[in-house]
């Protein structure tokens, strides 16, 4: 056990590097997808066939093809086409475009979801296709749609293990090197206790903004009164009772 | 075919035309042919039974439906469609977001924006959509909630008021764009029956301190009557019968007209009509009134 610590401690800036890395490809791979979701997500409810058309085909194709070969692809087929991509550019494109088609779904359905009455207040308002979407629908959209964005960031997460594959030097990378100092019992639970308290994290922070977003609607606790130490499903269903 | 040759600063143009509108839904014929005209300052009332259309003639003007046929003049301006060299065509989004900015509209469901607060709502369009700055949309708007009683609600958000208090601040919204035509999609059918005389009230007061047109879909046959000088009666998507308030309720010509005032307004003892003298009613002491 003394051994494996000593390794541990002789491992630990290489263990750290590698989380910090994970953390990159997660920030990175989340801002590019949610980009991509809000983008194609709105295109996908487009009038226009066209439109309509190309975002639904691109949803499909990133959503319907392996996360690794996706990956692959970037790094290892772009480079012959002329592309040449940094692997951390490579990997955040992969993640951002994989999931980004996920959540592309998710903002479709949560903009949905809006009451019609909500879009025919714009309309007599005379509010412009822009300003109803972004002062109006995607605000009330946007605290429908935490929860499922909640669990693809976490997915998301889990994700980034595959880059290793592509000469990253992530988290899992790391672990693997780690275990052979070590064992294997010892290196992988530790990588099971880092990806969950990293989970756990993003998790914490996204119902923050879940809390907040709800608070914003005039439905339940603000997120300073959520601090105070009570379970955080009461200010929701507070605000379900408000409501009713 | 009458087309789109009124001046639009003529006198006698009138605010609301429709000419020829049909509707439909599906298979479902809503409106087949439909032809009439509200003028400026007019407060038209449309009754019926449900199902009769009333409601699409208001979701039609605010361009909540699309037409089926046919056309509607805003002040002799083409709505959504316009007649060119006898060819019916669409006009663009811009265009019909010019003339929307006339017409306001009330919802029976309030629809206020959650992700406001009250004071946000009622200046959402003025700012954005008309241009106005902030400052003075917000000493509008605080002279329209003092007007509809919620002058201590601007920082309220909207689910933490009651209905009629919510409905109260749609009609402030509504009136903060400036209106020329003013649309009631039955405003009060959402609230409790004691709330229904204080919506109403401050509507009175507005057809009583304005010159705003307004097209009324309403079951509250004594605010009709109060408040429109003509009565629209409709069934199956055509008009029955219309006239002032005093000829429609107290000599409905109809007997179409004269079931539905029965059946939704008449005394469910005597069969009076509440404005009707009529016989003497006995009251519960014996007496008569």
């Amino acid at each position: 056990m003394d051994s494996n610590i000593e390794a541990l401690v002789a491992a630990l800036p290489r263990v750290l590097d590698g989380v910090w890395i994970t953390i990159q490809l997660t920030l990175g791979g989340a801002a590019l997808a949610m980009v991509i979701a809000v983008i194609f997500g709105i295109l996908a409810r487009s009038s226009r066939t066209l439109v309509r058309g190309f975002a639904r085909t691109v949803i499909e194709f990133f959503r319907g093809t392996s996360l690794v070969v996706q990956i692959f692809w970037f790094f290892f087929v772009l480079p012959q086409l002329g592309v040449e991509l940094h692997p951390m550019a490579a990997g955040i494109l992969a993640l951002g475009l994989n999931y980004g088609a996920y959540a592309a779904e998710v903002v479709r359905g949560s903009i949905n979801s809006v009451p019609t009455g909500q879009w025919e207040a714009t309309t007599a308002l005379s509010m412009t296709r822009a300003q109803r979407m972004r002062r109006v629908i995607f605000p009330q959209a946007w605290a429908l749609m935490i929860p499922s964005l909640t669990n693809l960031l976490i997915h998301l997460l889990k994700g980034t293990a595959v880059v290793g594959t592509i000469t990253i030097t992530d988290l899992t990378f790391r672990l693997d090197s780690l275990q052979r100092d070590t064992n294997t019992f010892f290196a992988y639970g530790l990588g099971l206790v880092i990806y969950f308290v990293l989970a756990y994290i993003l998790t914490l922070i996204m119902n923050a903004l879940e809390v907040q977003a709800k608070h914003r609607l005039g439905r339940g606790e603000s997120l300073k009164e959520a601090l105070s130490l009570r379970s955080p499903d009461t200010g929701v269903e507070a605000g379900e009772a408000a409501k009713s | 075919m009458p087309s789109n040759t009124d001046s639009p600063n003529g006198g006698n143009v009138p605010a609301i035309r429709f000419d020829d509108v049909e509707k439909r839904f599906g298979d479902t014929v809503v409106l087949d042919g439909l032809n009439f005209t509200v003028n400026k300052g007019d407060r038209v009332t449309l009754i019926g039974p449900s199902g009769s259309g009333k409601t699409t003639i208001l979701r039609l003007v605010m361009t909540l439906e699309e037409l089926s046929g046919g056309y509607i003049y805003i002040d002799g301006e083409p709505l959504s469609h316009d007649n060119v060299d006898g060819k019916r065509v669409e006009l663009n989004e811009k265009h019909k977001n010019e003339i929307r900015k006339r017409i306001g509209m009330v919802f029976q469901q309030f629809n206020l924006f959650p992700n406001m607060t009250v004071m946000e709502n009622i200046i959402e369009a003025p700012v954005h959509v008309l241009g106005m700055s902030k400052d003075d949309a917000k000493e509008r708007a605080r002279g329209l909630l003092q007007q509809v009683g919620l002058a201590d609600k601007e920082d309220a958000h909207p689910l933490e008021l009651s209905g009629g208090q919510q409905q109260r601040v749609a009609i402030a919204r509504a009136l903060a764009m400036d209106p020329e035509i003013l649309l009631l999609d039955e405003v009060t059918s959402a609230l409790d029956p004691e709330i229904v005389g204080e919506v109403l009230g401050i509507l009175k007061h507005v057809a009583d301190t304005t010159d705003i047109t307004m097209l009324i879909v309403t079951h509250e046959m004594q605010f009709a009557r109060d408040v429109s000088n003509r009565i629209l009666m409709f069934d199956g998507g055509r008009i029955v019968e219309e006239g002032t308030p005093e000829e429609f309720f107290t000599h409905p010509k109809e007997q179409r007209t004269r079931d539905f005032l029965q059946a939704v307004v008449a005394d469910p003892i005597t069969g009076a009509l509440p404005w009707q003298p009529g016989p003497a009613t006995p009251t519960r002491d014996g007496d008569t009134l």
